[in-house]
């Protein structure tokens, strides 16, 4: 939202419709050298928002367990015995800068009681959007759209996308499943908070989790031309007792075919989901 | 509630009051106003474009409109609505989307939708055409193969001899289906396939989108819902053949100011308007930009096994001063779950289970 409000309903019929009506246009800039979409209704002052910054697009994934878990554990058995190694839990290191994540202490029992749960409660298992971060280190590329005053985080997982607004979009209207991404650049390194996201959302495979009162703040770095430092710090006063930190590096995929493909997870997570709905030992 | 909808009710009247007036308007520029895409471009506007030449086709554009996709049967051969036509059509539009439809039975929530509900708007498309559909002139869309007019019968067939026994609701079609498991539930229902994305047609509401551009890549958020359409323009090849997908594989490329996506590998399961298409199904659309705030969207549906002749249509996106909501459908789907404890309950007192 800018500044001008959203509720102009009359307004925007009339506008766009005589917009579309007078031929002539009122536009304020013909110079072909121009980046900024030539509307009448967008500042000037969007054009530095990626003009002459890293260009961060391109189709990146991480390459680590982060999404197992983002502490450091050794293997374990995985939810499914008769399918042995295919799905045990890794080993891995871990991904937060400190080593712990800082859990208050009734917090830290919840934690314990998702993993306990976590081959039955994890959202990942529905085919739940994943929220930020834990989309970026999922086992599945992204692809990174850096527009002029918009960059476009797309997922593979599915189909979660968010958009990163790089002029200030006002307040977030709700709650969502990936968060309100308001980006700036700070030098070379493009810097996102992300508020306003659902509980829903787990950070891991693990059970680490959040409220909706977590905010995040991401800093992504090009190390080399294929190589993005990833940052994110997570700041949640209802679950931790400070504020923490994880790190990673993003790798390009530079496969010459490379693109994300359609994982609509849906039709996998409707049998999980549903088997029980209408069961008569429900109750139901 | 109610005083919004006092609200939105007053709200259109007065929008269709500015409708009308528009429309003057509109059809004074008729002649400058129709699908040939260089003569909207005003005189003193030039396309913007980013670093590495490309028109920018960037921002958020909305598709609504109350033009219909076909042309009305009334209308017979009329490509254009007069100016009283249009003022008629219009009154007529918003008076039943907007009429109390109120019942005291099931349909009290089934009718409830109005304007509080539908964005689809309170204007025609300025060309002043009587349907999206533009090719055949005919203004509706052409036939269906004789096959497969004979395998959607035989599917009908199916589903209502299934029918005769428990378990089965009314589903988005109208028409009874099978409602005791999520994969006999529509792609709609299952949160799968919302609108009809591939072409990008307009709906109830959220017709919005989102284009945000690179170099070699253009992506369009489809707000409804979240549906994200990745159009590499460097000159990939598609998938695999045998890689089929519900919205298919773009491929983009540059002719001129315009680009051309052409979409294949389509899965053959679709919703809506595109229910009838199979996998055979190639789509190839333009998008122009013609003036600030509107960018000219045309489509060809291609589907030699499903329809006699491939058909076309064009609409104009415009600039909306908003952004997108997240669509988060399948997160919520409560309906789902409503659904399958009806008809699996239906089917258990029935002494089926």
């Amino acid at each position: 939202m800018t500044a001008n409000s959203r509720t102009r309903y009359v307004r925007t019929v009339v506008g766009t419709f005589l917009a579309l009506a007078i031929a002539t246009g009122c536009d304020r800039t013909g110079d072909p050298a121009a980046q900024q979409p030539a509307t009448s209704q967008q500042p000037a002052a969007a054009q530095s928002a990626t003009v002459g910054r890293p260009n961060l697009s391109g189709i990146w994934q991480a390459l680590n367990t982060a999404n197992w878990e983002l502490e450091a554990h050794a293997a374990e058995p995985g939810p499914a015995p008769e399918l042995g190694a295919l799905v045990a839990v890794p080993p891995g290191p871990s991904f937060v800068v400190g080593g712990e994540i800082p859990y208050l202490p009734a917090a830290l029992e919840k934690r314990q009681m998702n993993r306990a749960n976590r081959w039955t409660a994890d959202p990942e298992i529905k085919c739940y959007m994943p929220g930020v971060p834990r989309a970026n280190y999922m086992p599945y590329p992204f692809q990174i759209v850096q527009g002029t005053d918009a960059i476009m985080f797309t997922y593979e997982f599915a189909d979660a996308v968010r958009i990163v607004h790089m002029n200030d979009p006002g307040e977030a209207p709700a709650n969502s499943w990936m968060g309100w991404n308001v980006g700036r650049w700070d030098g070379d390194t493009l810097v996102v908070e992300v508020t306003a996201q659902h509980d829903d959302t787990w950070l891991d495979r693990s059970g680490n989790f959040h409220s909706n009162d977590m905010r995040v703040v991401e800093r992504y770095t090009l190390r080399s031309p294929d190589v993005l430092l990833y940052e994110a710090t997570i700041e949640d006063p209802n679950v931790f007792s400070r504020p923490w930190t994880i790190r990673m590096p993003l790798y390009r995929r530079l496969d010459d075919n490379a693109q994300l493909m359609e994982f609509k997870c849906i039709p996998f997570a409707e049998h999980v989901l549903y088997e029980h709905v209408g069961a008569e030992e429900n109750g139901e | 509630m109610q005083k919004q909808v006092a609200f939105y009710s007053s709200i259109s009247a007065a929008a269709r009051a500015v409708a009308v007036a528009a429309i003057g308007v509109a059809f004074a520029a008729t002649a400058a106003a129709q699908s040939a895409a260089p003569e909207l471009a005003a005189r003193d506007w030039k396309v913007p474009r980013l670093a590495d030449g490309k028109p920018d086709l960037q921002g958020i554009w909305t598709n609504k409109t109350i033009t219909p996709f076909e042309r009305p049967a009334e209308l017979a051969d009329k490509e254009f609505f007069t100016r009283e036509e249009a003022e008629a059509y219009v009154a007529r539009t918003l008076e039943r989307t907007n009429r109390d439809n109120r019942t005291d039975d099931v349909n009290d929530v089934l009718s409830a939708y109005n304007a509080f509900w539908w964005d689809s708007g309170t204007s025609l498309l300025p060309s002043m055409r009587t349907s999206i559909v533009v090719d055949p002139p005919t203004g509706r869309i052409p036939p269906l193969t004789p096959e497969r007019s004979a395998a959607l019968a035989a599917q009908r067939a199916a589903i209502e001899e299934r029918c005769k026994r428990p378990g089965c609701a009314v589903a988005n079609s109208g028409a009874l289906a099978p409602a005791d498991e999520p994969e006999a539930l529509d792609l709609m229902t299952r949160c799968i396939s919302f609108g009809t994305v591939i072409p990008m047609l307009p709906s109830a509401y959220n017709n919005n989108y989102q284009i945000v551009q690179t170099e070699g890549m253009v992506a369009i958020n489809t707000e409804m819902v979240h549906q994200v359409r990745r159009i590499p323009t460097d000159g990939k090849p598609h998938l695999p053949s045998h890689v089929r997908q519900w919205f298919g594989d773009p491929r983009g490329r540059w002719e001129g100011d315009t680009l051309v996506v052409e979409t294949t590998n389509f899965k053959g399961e679709f919703f809506g308007r595109m229910a009838a298409a199979d996998e055979n199904l190639r789509v190839v659309e333009r998008f122009t930009r013609v003036g600030p705030d509107v960018l000219l969207y045309q489509f060809t549906v291609d589907d030699p096994t499903a329809w006699t002749a491939p058909w076309s249509g064009e609409i104009p996106l415009t600039r909306i001063d908003d952004l997108l909501y997240e669509y988060a459908c399948h997160e919520g789907n409560r309906g789902m779950e409503n659904i399958l404890r009806a008809a699996r309950q239906e089917i258990r007192a029935a002494g089926e289970r």
